[in-house]
């Protein structure tokens, strides 16, 4: 079977963008079909189910219950985003877990004309089908431009591999289906023990200082293991390491310069795609340098000019020396 | 109060109910009442360090029926959701949706000390019932305008990529029968869980 | 109607008393049931107790009852007693009837009006049944006074000297080359440290060389047969490829075998054998055993350096697995644990970070006889340790692994971190969730470790990580915790993290149970017949248990165990004979269709095909009464005594209420 239903989710449309376009690439070599749900709405991230539990498990069930009616010859959806996919995950065990709960969201779905059965799907994520019914093999054979030599950490994050509730992964600790795709691939895999700590999530939004010591801790150890690029497979995680690195340097004065791409970019470069179709290059950390080693030139963008700090001061003229001449730099 | 349990330095009073009623309010089968305080929790938060109080000691209050101390503690809004604890912790308590309740009725009884997290849930949730989706780029501007003015100008070049390398829509989007996702999310809005 | 019933509800104090108005039951049976022939009903505080029973006793000899009911518990615990008490006062014993209301309505249920509606329901249909009953006379068998152990750890060689010390013969059969166990791994027993081998050596010798006792190892028992004083048991003795006759113990082939092996059983992983070998130095019996799977001569044809050197010709490459027959008439399982496989437990890093250890690899690094030489050291061979974690409750405890506390792990490691402190001063740390240190002498050695400057932290461990956050971390394994008591989640940096591995049911423990005839509860140990009064018996007859077969324990339990199973043997060795259970299934010839349904399902191998017949027939000595062949039988030819069908329906009559008025519930 290779047929699926998509549940893209918001980012994917906006600040994943790169997922999508890399994702789209990969099917056909790969033999698969994605039908994206007809009039998605909004999971309600991790935010929704903070506020108000019916109308949050109701939110994420209006999904299902569309899905459900769309089947079209499968019962799988797949969702990309490691958020998405464990909320439409929840929300079906749950409504299974709680009948009550069911009962309930169910009595809201009938509002808006709808239902759904939990049980009814099989809430997928997207690295789940490629490992486990793609298969390492097929991956393996449709490689042109191995990643040979480009050194990388997997960073799985936390709401792909936790907390499994139909126990798809090999473990919740130390999955290895990413490292498997990963070394697949061609690519230099780094064991990396922090795969499956947190990013912070939405502390980058509520509580910044937080967020800058999770991904600070990511990003350093990926660093002390000699990583060119971290490698995720969420658009949370890819967003919070990436856009925030900047700033994260600056709170604890550090100097990092670690990339972060989605698995699927990694994927079309090893199955021959150029960067500019994968949407490489819309990282803030550029992977320009991470990316030359395995033979790829990723054309410059305009990089926005880092405005002046106010206190900063404005620059001196160099200092005169007797070997001005040489043009040789002064330190 | 009493005069007398205040002075002899008692500072709550016991709620029983606030264990039952959490439970009640948690999506699944909470088993709050089965922890042992065994800390696999704590230590295992990647966010421990900026909490008021472990998710273990905050289960201890949770049972003490401390309602006030445990609403007004900014552990749960401290919570990632990274599920660490909730796969290790040795009696299968759903902690992570503790957490989630335990936002909800702080919320809803306007016991929160920062403002921040209950504001940017509220905000990002009055975009998905406007529009069906998320809008990152209103949420963020939005949400930093109120909360963080002084980060802004730094937070520029950011902001500027992501609008530049096109990661950032102007616009949100909307889904086509927002009609019917409206009407689904107020009826579910008059609901309560009883059982 | 002829019986003259006497009905007795007893109060169990206030353990059926508290939900049922015991009082209002024997008012109703002694008014309702008189019509079915009850003429005295009474109640009683404890009916068990000896004042109890003589009220029984009375009513037989003086209203001249001809058939009793008594309810109270289940008929497991004291069925016996009234039955005894019928029989004193001359009724024979199986027209007695107990009624369980406590078991299935006092424990189960909350609201008193239903409790006691329900207890009058189950007291009428005891009642009804009883009237079918008939007399029954017990069987009588000879016992064979030979017994068989199973399993030649400490628990199994204490059962083995106790009976043949007492002059009866012993089979004592070891799946490994030697006896020992894992109390041969350890290098100090808590609380007190003696060298684990000193004290076991001299049992093992005594076991091993001891007139009485046939030792066999490296065998198995492969097929159990008969029943309780009648067994017949078949041993698989495994080719040891080495002459038992010939060999002195020299040694010379495991020098000389140029094939090394990772031992997995003796030293758990963390150290070297040949591919013929002896286990330790002090095997019993000391004759090596030969590894086929690893010996180059069976896998290349080529080597045979071993039956070159040997200075006795022992060497017998030609040897072939044998099967031995042996008749015993009771057997003692003392088949063990498996240690639970840290692996499991991924976020301590067991497997993937090379100073982690667990428990067994550690007994085996501190014995001075292990691959190290009791040199507490690192994977590496050489680094002594600066400061040492020990984790507890790994695997036990918890939901996600074993639900039960494997009883041992505190005082392991307790004992663990005196090992480390004595012999490197090493800094060490306790992880607990609750420090369990009930037994002698137990809690006086938590106080000396304490003393001994152990540092103590409770928290169950998050995770175990070599990812350095801080500079004091890198190049450590730093153990990230809560510490409970200050309520701040800590990370400490050390060289060396032991798991306290929890105790598991050997892997075939299932199998095992099925081929003698007993059940595993949900978490896979033995059952014993009582969990209090009854702990090394099971419901087999003539089937033991002890050690950790039957549950997580420690040694001296384990050998208190052993020597109380002895016991129950001895006293059925001693006297003679068995009586069984009358309670039995017979197969009527003339129904009987030959389809063999029942000879499949019979979980005491008692029914066996005539084929020249084409009918069924139950061996009357092995069926133990539990009636899943008279509830499968589809042509309804199997009946059993005491369960017959005009029982069975009486009874359910009863139940009903058919002849009386319909009771409110």
């Amino acid at each position: 079977m290779n047929k699926y239903l998509l549940y893209p989710g918001c980012s994917m449309e906006s600040s994943a963008k790169a997922y999508m376009e890399s994702m789209n690439t990969i099917l056909e070599p790969l033999d698969l079909h994605f039908e994206e749900i007809d009039d998605w709405n909004c999971c309600g991230a991790t935010e929704y189910l903070g506020i108000n539990l019916i109308p949050a498990y109701s939110l994420i069930a209006r999904n299902l219950a569309l899905a459900s009616k769309q089947k079209n010859g499968t019962r799988t959806v797949v969702a990309p985003c490691s958020a998405c996919y464990l909320n439409l995950a929840k929300a079906d065990h749950y409504m299974d877990e709680r009948p009550a709960l069911g009962e309930k969201v169910n009595e809201a779905l009938a509002a808006g004309g709808l239902h759904y059965v939990p049980g009814t799907l099989d809430v997928r994520h997207l690295i789940d089908i490629l490992v486990y019914d793609v298969g390492l093999e097929k991956i393996r054979n449709a490689v042109v431009r191995p990643l040979t030599g480009l050194k990388v950490v997997p960073y799985m994050g936390c709401m792909l591999p936790r907390p499994d509730y139909q126990h798809r992964w090999s473990d919740h600790e130390h999955p290895t289906e990413l490292d498997d795709l990963l070394r697949a691939l061609g690519a230099d895999v780094i064991d990396y023990p922090l795969t499956t700590s947190c990013c912070g999530g939405h502390m980058t939004q509520i509580g910044p200082e937080t967020a800058f010591e999770l991904i600070r801790r990511l990003v350093a150890d990926a660093d002390e293991r000699g990583a060119q690029m971290m490698v995720t497979v969420c658009p949370m995680c890819q967003m919070n390491v990436d856009a925030y690195q900047n700033e994260m340097n600056n709170f604890f004065s550090t100097d990092y310069h670690m990339p972060i791409l989605f698995f699927t970019q990694l994927m079309g470069l090893a199955f021959g795609r150029e960067p500019k179709e994968l949407g490489i290059g819309a990282e803030l950390v550029n992977s320009r340098n991470a990316l030359a080693h395995i033979g790829v030139e990723v054309p410059v963008t305009q990089e926005p000019a880092a405005p002046r700090k106010k206190d900063e001061g404005l620059p001196m003229p160099r200092r005169w020396t007797k070997h001005e001449d040489r043009k040789e730099a002064v330190k | 109060m009493t005069d007398e349990r205040v002075r002899a330095g008692l500072t709550h009073e016991e709620d029983l109910s606030l264990l039952h009623e959490v439970s009640m309010k948690t999506a699944g089968v909470s088993r709050l009442e089965m922890c042992i305080q065994c800390g696999t929790c704590g230590g295992s938060c990647p966010a421990a360090q900026d909490m008021d109080h472990t998710p273990r000691m905050l289960f201890a209050m949770l049972r003490a029926g401390m309602r006030e101390e445990v609403l007004r503690s900014n552990t749960q809004w401290i919570c990632v959701s990274c599920y660490h604890c909730v796969v290790r912790c040795p009696q299968e308590v759903h902690i992570a949706d503790v957490m989630y309740t335990l936002k909800g009725m702080a919320i809803k009884e306007k016991l929160y000390e920062n403002s921040t997290a209950p504001d940017f849930s509220q905000t990002f949730v009055d975009m998905v019932e406007t529009y069906g989706r998320s809008f990152e780029m209103g949420l963020a501007s939005r949400h930093y305008l109120k909360h963080f003015p002084l980060r802004l100008p730094g937070m520029m070049p950011m902001g500027l990529g992501m609008i530049i390398k096109g990661r950032m829509a102007l616009i949100p989007k909307k889904i086509k029968q927002m009609d019917q996702l409206t009407k689904i999310l107020d009826h579910a809005k008059q609901l309560e869980m009883t059982s | 109607m002829t019986e003259k019933i006497g009905v007795y509800v007893c109060h169990c104090g206030s353990n059926i008393a508290g939900v049922v108005d015991v009082e209002d039951v024997a008012k109703w049976a002694a008014e309702k049931l008189g019509r079915q022939g009850v003429i005295v009903a009474r109640d009683y505080k404890f009916m068990c107790s000896s004042l109890g029973q003589e009220l029984i006793e009375k009513d037989i000899k003086e209203l001249g009852l001809t058939r009793v009911v008594v309810a109270a518990c289940s008929p497991h615990l004291h069925e016996k007693t009234f039955r005894i008490a019928a029989q004193n006062a001359g009724l024979n014993p199986y027209l007695v009837e107990l009624a369980s209301i406590r078991e299935q309505v006092s424990w189960v249920h909350t609201d008193k009006a239903v409790a006691t509606a329900k207890s009058k329901a189950v007291v009428s249909g005891a009642v009804s049944r009883v009237i079918e009953n008939t007399p029954l006379e017990e069987i009588k068998v000879p016992i064979n006074p030979n017994t068989l152990v199973v399993g030649g750890g400490i628990a199994g060689i204490q059962s083995a000297l106790e009976i043949a010390n007492a002059g009866f013969h012993v089979y004592l059969v070891e799946r490994e080359p030697s006896i020992g166990g894992h109390m041969a791994q350890f290098d100090k027993t808590f609380p007190t440290l003696d060298c684990s081998a000193c004290i076991l050596t001299p049992r093992m010798v005594e076991a091993g060389t001891h007139p009485n006792i046939t030792l066999l190892t490296w065998s198995e028992v492969v097929n159990v047969a008969g029943y309780v004083g009648n067994f017949n048991v078949t041993i698989k003795k495994k080719a040891r490829f080495i002459n038992e006759e010939l060999c002195t113990g020299c040694g010379i082939c495991q020098e000389k075998c140029p094939k090394k092996v990772i031992d997995d059983v003796y030293e758990a992983g963390l150290g070297y054998r040949k591919a013929v070998y002896t286990p330790f130095a002090q095997a019993v019996p000391n004759y090596p055993v030969m590894d086929k799977e690893n010996c180059t001569y069976f896998e290349k044809g080529t080597c045979k350096a071993c039956e070159k050197f040997c200075p006795t010709n022992a060497i017998d490459f030609n040897q072939q697995d044998q099967l031995l027959n042996v008749e015993v008439g009771n057997i003692i399982l003392a088949t063990g644990y498996d240690l639970f496989d840290a692996r499991r437990v991924s976020n301590y890093g067991y497997g993937r970070l090379p100073n982690v250890f667990t428990s067994l690899e550690f007994e085996r690094l501190s014995n001075a006889a292990g691959p190290t030489t009791g040199n507490i050291v690192l994977r590496d061979g050489k680094t002594v340790p600066k400061s040492v974690g020990i984790i507890h409750c790994v695997g036990s405890r918890d939901r996600n692994f074993n639900n039960y506390c494997s009883v041992i792990c505190c005082m392991q490691g307790l004992k663990f971190a005196h090992l480390v402190h004595e012999r490197t001063g090493a800094t060490v740390y306790n992880f607990y969730i609750d420090m369990r240190t009930a037994y002698k002498a137990y809690d006086e050695f938590y106080q000396r470790v304490l003393e001994e400057g152990t540092l103590f932290v409770r928290g169950k461990v998050a995770e175990v990580t070599d990812a350095a956050r801080y500079s004091n971390e890198k190049g450590k394994l730093i153990i990230q915790t809560e510490d409970t008591l200050a309520g701040k989640q800590r990370r400490i940096p050390v060289d060396m993290v032991i798991l306290s591995s929890g105790l598991q049911p050997r892997h075939d423990a299932k199998e095992v149970g099925k081929m003698f005839g007993i059940s595993c509860s949900t978490d896979g140990w033995f059952t014993e017949k009582h969990p209090k009064l009854d702990p090394v018996a099971t419901m087999t007859e003539g089937i033991y248990i002890v050690g950790c077969a039957q549950g997580p324990k420690d040694i001296p339990s384990s050998v208190a165990q052993g020597a109380a199973a002895s016991a129950r043997v001895l006293d059925k060795i001693l006297q003679k004979e068995v009586a069984l259970e009358p309670v039995k299934a017979t197969v009527n010839k003339e129904m009987c269709s030959g389809c063999r349904i029942c000879n499949g399902l019979c979980p005491f191998n008692a029914i066996a095909f005539l084929a020249d017949d084409n009918v069924s027939e139950i061996n009357p000595a092995l069926c133990q009464g539990c009636g899943t062949c008279v509830a499968a039988c589809p042509a309804g030819a199997i009946s059993g005594t005491g369960f017959s069908n005009e029982q069975i329906i009486a009874q359910i009559d009863g139940l009903l209420m058919r002849n009386l008025e319909p009771v409110e519930a």
